[in-house]
């Protein structure tokens, strides 16, 4: 379970999350949606630690994020987030990619890394690009590679962060079909996005996010088709 | 006035001694930019620990190393630490000296390649659970040397040319050392130091030819 109790966070006199309130049980997908500058994608970098809060809390299965004495690597082990940018490690092999962190941090053997990064890889539809380098792929390939990356980690939680909004309109379908696939196997997921339509079809509950505060929170059909927020009707009626 | 017998034949008797020069020559490159990369590396993680003294230490030593000439940080290993009773062999002061310069070039060629990796890349390498250390080993130094081949190819080729400075330590077992006394001895000048400097131009070319199939192979992305 993801706690995230009244946090605060600034970016000098920027307020970009102003007390934010939320809990995602085990198992559930919840999807974030908000304009520009709302500050969604910083709170997912505040879930696994990437950024500091300034106050407030952030518990994952219990465990302080922020808490001096937690042990941030190990933590993320459980929290797989995928960006916006790939960020695909252009020095190796697909395979190499999905196996480099299995071997350094979980301490797997590399046949063992290697098995799982393959199952990955084949799970999102790149078993035939194992060998290859990330420059020969394109962008969608890079995510749905950056997707596998993460879940061979075995993570319980994984994070999205706007994963199709660098890909060219066409990839953009291949990487959601992924997401959607992971949402079906029953992955607690969080993801921030801007497709709407996903947003609808796999989430169990949607939030909108307006200026750090967390407008609208209800599941897909409630927040879409009976929208109480003034924010979020302007919101919905420009995206669509 | 150009009365000046040539005699090639006497010189080219000692080539097998300039050979065993260019041997140790090389050696001293070899072993100087090992060290220099090492150090360099260590110089850079220095600059970019935020630790203010590491840092201090990394930008004086590139400071340095980068603006006086090559030869004074040779003499100063020599004679400098000699003041302080270090007594070094010329062999051991010219290794040093080299090892000091390339170390400084190296590091600032490392920091221009880092500002070629996006933040982006250790970002994601610390969000899949690796350590500021493994992130920087694993993902951004790789990355970083194949930025800094071309430069650090150059700084190899320099290398075997600053071997000659052995001259101000008195090193008399590399190509120039060996040169220089054979001269000594047969005052055949002209031959032999043109034999010399083909012997040099041969090794850098030599370098510069298996740098580049080093980094078809190397590189493949």
């Amino acid at each position: 379970m993801i706690e995230i109790e009244n946090v605060r966070k600034s970016f000098g006199p920027l307020e970009v999350l102003k007390g934010i309130n939320l809990t995602v049980p085990r198992g559930e997908v919840l999807t974030v949606i908000g304009g520009s500058g709302s500050g969604k994608s910083t709170l997912l970098t505040c879930i696994n630690g990437l950024e500091p809060i300034d106050s407030g809390k952030i518990l994952v299965d219990g465990i302080e994020v922020h808490a001096k004495s937690t042990d941030l690597n190990k933590l993320r082990q459980k929290i797989g987030i995928v960006f916006q940018q790939w960020n695909a490690f252009p020095h190796l092999t697909v395979l190499e990619n999905v196996m480099l962190a299995q071997v350094k941090v979980l301490k797997r053997s590399k046949a063992e890394a290697g098995a799982e990064a393959e199952k990955q890889l084949k799970h999102v539809g790149l078993g035939d690009k194992l060998s290859v380098y990330p420059s020969r792929l394109s962008g969608g390939q890079q995510q749905r590679m950056a997707i596998a990356r993460a879940l061979a980690m075995s993570p319980d939680y994984m994070l999205f962060d706007e994963v199709t909004s660098a890909l060219d309109p066409q990839l953009v379908g291949e990487v959601l079909d992924t997401l959607r696939m992971l949402a079906s196997e029953g992955m607690t997921m969080i993801c921030v996005t801007h497709e709407m339509k996903f947003a609808r079809e796999v989430s169990d509950r949607v939030a909108f996010f307006h200026k750090g505060v967390m407008a609208e929170i209800a599941p897909p059909e409630e927040l879409f088709d009976a929208p109480k927020d003034p924010e979020l009707r302007q919101f919905l009626a420009a995206t669509h | 006035m150009f009365n000046y017998n040539f005699r090639w034949n006497q010189a080219f008797n000692s080539l097998p001694q300039m050979l065993e020069g260019a041997l140790v020559t090389i050696e001293i490159a070899v072993l100087s930019m090992m060290i220099g990369i090492t150090v360099a590396i260590t110089l850079t993680v220095f600059r970019l620990s935020g630790n203010r003294f590491l840092s201090a230490i990394a930008t004086t030593w590139v400071e340095i190393a980068r603006n006086t000439p090559a030869l004074f940080q040779i003499y100063m290993v020599h004679f400098g630490l000699g003041g302080f009773g270090i007594h070094l062999s010329p062999y051991m002061s010219l290794l040093i000296g080299i090892a000091f310069n390339n170390a400084g070039y190296l590091a600032e060629n490392f920091r221009g390649a880092l500002k070629a990796i996006p933040d982006t890349q250790t970002r994601a390498a610390r969000s899949l659970g690796m350590s500021s250390g493994q992130a920087f080993t694993n993902v951004v130094m790789p990355q970083m040397l194949r930025i800094a081949f071309l430069p650090m190819t150059n700084q190899m080729v320099w290398a075997i040319l600053m071997t000659s400075l052995g001259a101000v330590v008195a090193m008399n077992t590399d190509l120039y050392g060996v040169t220089s006394e054979l001269n000594a001895r047969s005052f055949r000048t002209f031959e032999l130091f043109a034999i010399a400097a083909v012997i040099f131009y041969l090794l850098t070319k030599a370098i510069t030819l298996s740098a580049r199939l080093l980094a078809a192979r190397l590189f493949r992305y």
